[in-house]
């Protein structure tokens, strides 16, 4: 502290030049384009696409035309976070509490790979997985017939579990290992069965991981457009393909930014009513979000 | 449990292996599968489009990391000395520049850049000399608006993970530099800078990451150039053919190449530190 004090003066001017860049992208490409599409939503299309100036709310009242693109996200979105957390959680135990030492930064490594290689790679690996010549052929050699996957809600189901399980996995890994295991040992010898146990030692206990992993998954799934475009083919889509079609097939750019406004109100209203929900009880909660 | 953990696993790899089996595909079609060939892996490298994306790419995604980086830790440093209002509106914007989905992010910025060059071009024609009429510089989407889109998540990413290492560094050293005339540049260097290297090299890793990785929203702001998330996802739309699984396979390749050198890279530092 006393080197920021005796050098206030030039101090503040190094300050403010380190701060300088961040500062001018923050007010550049997210201040101003944010407050574009805020003036935009509540213009007019004009004739020929694009934008006619105009102060009106006809966009937002038009909302419902796009309604089954928001009734898809935020029916597969909460679904898809859920399942994620389901199929993560035992893995994440498995991994804190059941894994050798030596094995354990293998798997580790196993789990974050999958993170770090191309997103629009492994939701095509689906394709072929759930389409005519994948799972449904081997249906059909056992007798089930006309079995249909791809270009369904099951399919983006699949798709979502597969793309974002790695970042549930972790945030719940993380906090399942910082558990003091002793306090396991101590609920069985108090007579808990292994059911208790779990249900109030080690879930409340592993509560912050979570809420960390299930906010991550819930706000990217939000503003999903790849899966439900490969996997849902124009039958199952979400408000990020709404946005694309408007934006760059119709181009009704006034609408598509009421839209775009509206997925972001909604989903920092969700995500502040499940904060609530979760009461914040679990005090200091922050855990780094670090992936390497 | 085991087999729990096992069959989660498989779940993980099988497809990706599926992925790299085909790419090997001796067929000439993607749907049905003979063994073995690389026949595919020539043909796709000489496709001049496909390499041309994977350079853009690579250009847009070193770039982005380079300034997110750079950025990203002038400003988690400066920021340990800023407080009250700046502080709050700055911990503000990072937030939400990571939390608006990227879809959001690509269209706000297509919609602002166009208003803008909309704007400012006329402008430029009129202030340039009338002596060089054809060439007139004029503003447009391209590698600068992927690039600038990029770095704004990226830095932000920047901050949070930098932010965090400072918080848990050791201040009495850097209070001893100073104590002992180091200059503020020399206690940078040689105190502070080895303390945060882990949290800038995982910083610039994830931009690179992120930025080699993201479609959305290059698929706006990128104007007419490819990235290689779009030619890959523009060529699945077109149909499915063995190529693609060739690009697929080196992509996951490269970038687990990338992974495990970073990885070994970190734990060398770790170890030293």
């Amino acid at each position: 502290m006393a080197a920021t004090q005796t050098t206030s003066g030039p101090g503040n001017r190094v300050t403010a030049m380190l701060l300088l860049p961040t500062t001018l992208w923050f007010l550049l490409l997210l201040v101003m384009p944010l407050v574009v599409i805020l003036i935009y939503s509540l213009g007019e299309r004009a004739p020929a696409g694009g934008y006619a100036p105009a102060l009106t709310l006809a966009q937002y009242a038009n909302l419902p035309a796009r309604l089954k693109a928001f009734t898809n996200t935020l029916t597969l979105a909460p679904l898809g976070t859920i399942m994620c957390l389901l199929i993560a959680y035992p893995l994440a135990y498995y991994l804190a509490v059941r894994a050798g030492p030596k094995i354990k930064p293998f798997l580790l490594t196993l789990v974050i790979i999958p993170f770090w290689t191309s997103f629009l790679i492994r939701t095509y690996a689906w394709i072929y997985i759930l389409g005519g010549r994948g799972i449904p052929q081997l249906a059909e050699m056992i007798g089930i017939d006309d079995m249909r996957l791809i270009y369904t809600p099951t399919a983006v189901l699949i798709g979502i579990v597969y793309g974002y399980l790695p970042l549930m996995v972790f945030p719940i890994y993380v906090s399942l290992e910082k558990l003091d295991k002793r306090l396991l040992e101590a609920s069985s010898d108090l007579g808990a069965n292994p059911f208790r146990t779990f249900f109030q030692v080690t879930l409340p206990l592993s509560a912050p991981g979570l809420v960390t992993g299930s906010l991550l998954v819930f706000i990217l799934l939000m503003g999903e457009y790849l899966i439900p475009a490969l996997l849902g083919g124009g039958k199952v889509f979400f408000v990020g393909n709404a946005l694309v079609d408007l934006f760059l097939q119709s181009r009704n750019w006034p609408f598509g930014s009421a839209v775009a406004i509206t997925l972001v109100g909604i989903m920092l209203v969700a995500v502040a009513v499940y904060l609530k929900l979760v009461g914040r009880s679990d005090k200091g909660g922050d855990q780094d979000v670090s992936i390497i | 449990m085991r087999i729990y953990a096992a069959a989660v696993y498989l779940f993980l790899y099988g497809p990706i292996a599926l992925i790299i089996l085909f790419s090997f595909n001796a067929g000439r079609h993607a749907s049905t599968f003979h063994c073995c060939a690389t026949t595919w892996y020539p043909r796709t490298f000489n496709n001049t489009f496909l390499v041309e994306a994977l350079l853009n790419s690579l250009m847009i995604a070193g770039t982005t990391a380079v300034l997110a980086t750079i950025f990203g830790t002038m400003a988690s440093l400066a920021l340990q000395r800023v407080k009250g209002g700046l502080r709050l509106a700055f911990d503000a914007l990072t937030y939400i520049a990571i939390i608006i989905p990227g879809i959001v992010i690509g269209i706000a910025t297509l919609v602002a850049l166009v208003t803008v060059f909309d704007v400012l071009n006329p402008l430029i024609a009129g202030l340039w000399p009338t002596s060089a009429h054809d060439s007139i510089p004029k503003l447009g989407l391209g590698y600068g608006s992927v690039i600038a889109a990029h770095t704004l998540f990226t830095m932000a990413l920047v901050i949070i993970i930098v932010r965090a290492r400072i918080q848990g560094m050791d201040r009495t050293l850097i209070e001893a530099s100073a104590d002992l005339y180091a200059t503020p540049w020399a206690t940078f260097r040689q105190v502070t800078l080895p303390q945060i290297f882990p949290a800038v090299m995982s910083g610039f890793l994830l931009s690179f990451t992120f930025s080699f990785d993201d479609f959305i929203i290059a698929f706006f702001v990128a104007g007419s150039e490819t990235t290689l998330p779009i030619y890959v996802f523009s060529s699945i739309r077109r149909g499915i053919t063995p190529e693609t699984n060739v690009i697929a396979t080196t992509v996951l390749l490269a970038s687990l190449t990338l992974l495990i050198t970073a990885q070994l890279l970190l734990r060398q530092k770790n170890a030293k530190g």
